[in-house]
């Protein structure tokens, strides 16, 4: 095991697996946090903890995956490349490995433009597959980007996100490989709404040996209204969401949107189970957290499997230190 | 070539304010190539800087002299034998001839006119795009000519972000090509996409500290 966390056991166990998504609070509200945290526990496998979401100033990542630990859930710790230089990125994995956090995202992130400090100055150090390479080379060499050793190194599973409908399309699938490449273990892919796109990207992947090496966990997000459903069609960048989607959703009640919403994703993910190179799926129901409870039951995937998890090797104790000379 | 633009007419009043006599000094180089800081430039800040101090009733006299270029000890002769008659000087070159004129004399009060923007290129009369953030350690034989430290807003390495419009511009300004796409597009037409196959490693920033160069032939001569 790279990590010990239920994610990757779940996934190593051939489960198919399911990952929520928590935005931390703008301020020291805890109890968002739980409240938050609360429909989720024994619904997902781990729950990704954004890290300054669309370059908005939250609670950092690593905190408030502490706290959801508390709550008994494995956090999915995200790490952005704009807010951090590689000193700061590797400080901050040594400190959430040694606090058990199993599971890190490595993303670009959006950029400072769209967030509440538009004029901030974007670090961008190094790119998100730099950092899937650094942390790997953290984990399995036991030495800092730098070249020096690391005093214990960080056990993580390193996770990647995935655009499968970004321009150029061709290129996707070998954006793919070179974070495989890079070493991540598993990706979690943007919302997926065009499954004839995502399906050629998926069989593409297929075709090279990537689904081997790599989980797929396949990302979700219901409709929760029509006026979502436009905005995510028109206005985020690399979000492909077919006009046929928008006809069933307008086709239905207006009080029935939500639960037509819901109804797709349930299907979608009917589909993902069965299509090869999917390992699981990612969903991604933003600020509808209460709702993941009934989604994960339409969509089949209770109970959630208990992986006995394999023990892990116990630490060699420190020598006790001599006491320092003072003045040294 | 070095862009400039010039800054807001208060902003240079302000900086004036406490002078009497002052000297514009315009740049026969890249911020005139760029209309910005040439003798064109020169007159018509201080025309623009009379009718305002004649506004605000403030007693300046603003001379002008352009010389062939800031950054060059050798364009220096003129300024050098009437800098003395002013108590300050404003220059109309990029930051680095302000400075240059700073450090030539270290007495006066020297204030820039300009903000330096970008090194960039002419892409019609008047209109000029960066193409350069002078990192030191050149990528563009890899990446079809197309540099992603400065026109990808994100500075990847590795293949666009996942954030790529339908129409290839940047998911930051619906205006703006997207770097990556264009570098993609490039290799693919010239079949050298296996330049960007491979993972890039986080690079050494050579540009952390400032910088000199000394060629070879000079090595001798600078250093002991
Ligand atoms: S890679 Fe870009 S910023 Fe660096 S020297 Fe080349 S053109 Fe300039
Ligand atoms: S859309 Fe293209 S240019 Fe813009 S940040 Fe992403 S990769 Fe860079």
């Amino acid at each position: 095991m790279k990590s010990g966390g239920n994610l990757e056991a779940v996934l190593k166990a051939g489960h198919f697996a399911i990952t929520g998504e928590l935005g931390p609070p703008r301020g020291t509200n805890v109890e968002v946090v739980m409240k938050k945290a609360q429909p989720l526990k024994g619904m997902v496998d781990a729950v990704n903890i954004t890290d300054n979401q669309t370059a908005v100033v939250r609670m950092s990542s690593w905190a408030t995956s502490l706290l959801v630990m508390k709550e008994g859930l494995e956090p999915n710790y995200q790490m952005v490349c704009r807010d951090r230089n590689r000193l700061a990125m590797q400080a901050d994995i040594l400190g959430a490995c040694a606090h058990k956090i199993p599971n890190m995202l490595c993303l670009s992130g959006d950029h400072q433009k769209f967030g509440d400090h538009p004029k901030s100055r974007g670090v961008f150090d190094i790119d998100s597959i730099q950092l899937i390479a650094m942390v790997k080379k953290m984990r399995d060499e036991g030495k800092f980007l730098g070249g020096e050793d690391i005093d214990v190194p960080p056990k993580i599973f390193i996770g990647a996100a995935a655009n499968p409908f970004g321009e150029p399309l061709e290129w996707r699938v070998h954006r793919l490989a070179k974070k495989v490449a890079a070493g991540a273990d598993f990706i979690q892919t943007q919302c997926i709404y065009n499954m004839k796109i995502f399906k050629q990207w998926i069989d593409q992947a297929n075709d090279m040996g990537l689904t081997e090496k790599v989980y797929v966990l396949a990302g979700v997000t219901p409709f929760k209204s029509l006026g979502m459903a436009r905005y995510m069609q028109k206005n985020v960048p690399g979000m492909d969401v077919p006009n046929h989607m928008i006809k069933r959703l307008k086709g239905v009640l207006k009080k029935q949107v939500a639960s037509e919403g819901i109804k797709i994703a349930c299907e979608q993910i009917e589909e993902f189970k069965e299509m090869q190179g999917v390992a699981g799926i990612h969903l991604m129901a933003i600020e509808w957290e209460h709702k993941v409870p009934q989604i994960v039951e339409q969509a089949k995937m209770l109970p959630r499997p208990q992986v006995p998890q394999e023990p892990q090797e116990p630490q060699e104790p420190q020598e006790p230190q001599e006491p320092q000379e003072a003045g040294e | 070539m070095i862009v400039g633009e010039r800054k807001p007419l208060e902003e240079i009043a302000k900086m004036m304010q406490a002078y009497r006599k002052v000297l514009n000094i315009g740049c026969g180089g890249c911020t005139s190539m760029c209309l910005a800081g040439g003798q064109k430039e020169v007159s018509q800040l201080n025309r623009d800087l009379e009718n305002h101090f004649q506004d605000q009733g403030g007693d300046i006299r603003i001379h002008e002299l352009t010389i062939e270029r800031q950054c060059n000890a050798e364009f220096f002769a003129d300024l050098d034998e009437i800098i003395a008659n002013y108590d300050a000087v404003l220059s109309m070159a990029c930051g680095a001839g302000v400075q240059f004129v700073a450090d030539r004399y270290p007495h006066k009060p020297v204030f820039p006119s300009l903000n330096t923007t970008f090194v960039g290129i002419d892409r019609d009369v008047g209109w000029y795009e960066e193409n350069c953030r002078t990192c030191g350690d050149c990528v563009l034989g890899d990446t079809a000519g197309i540099c992603p430290v400065t026109r990808c807003a994100k500075s990847l390495f590795n293949g666009p972000c996942g954030g790529t419009r339908a129409d290839g511009t940047c998911e930051v300004d619906p205006d703006t090509p997207c770097a990556w796409y264009e570098i993609h597009k490039r290799l693919k037409g010239q079949d050298r996409l296996d330049l960007i196959m491979k993972v890039r490693p986080a690079r050494e920033w050579v540009n952390q500290t400032r910088r000199s160069v000394i060629q070879e032939p000079y090595k001798e001569r600078y250093t002991k």
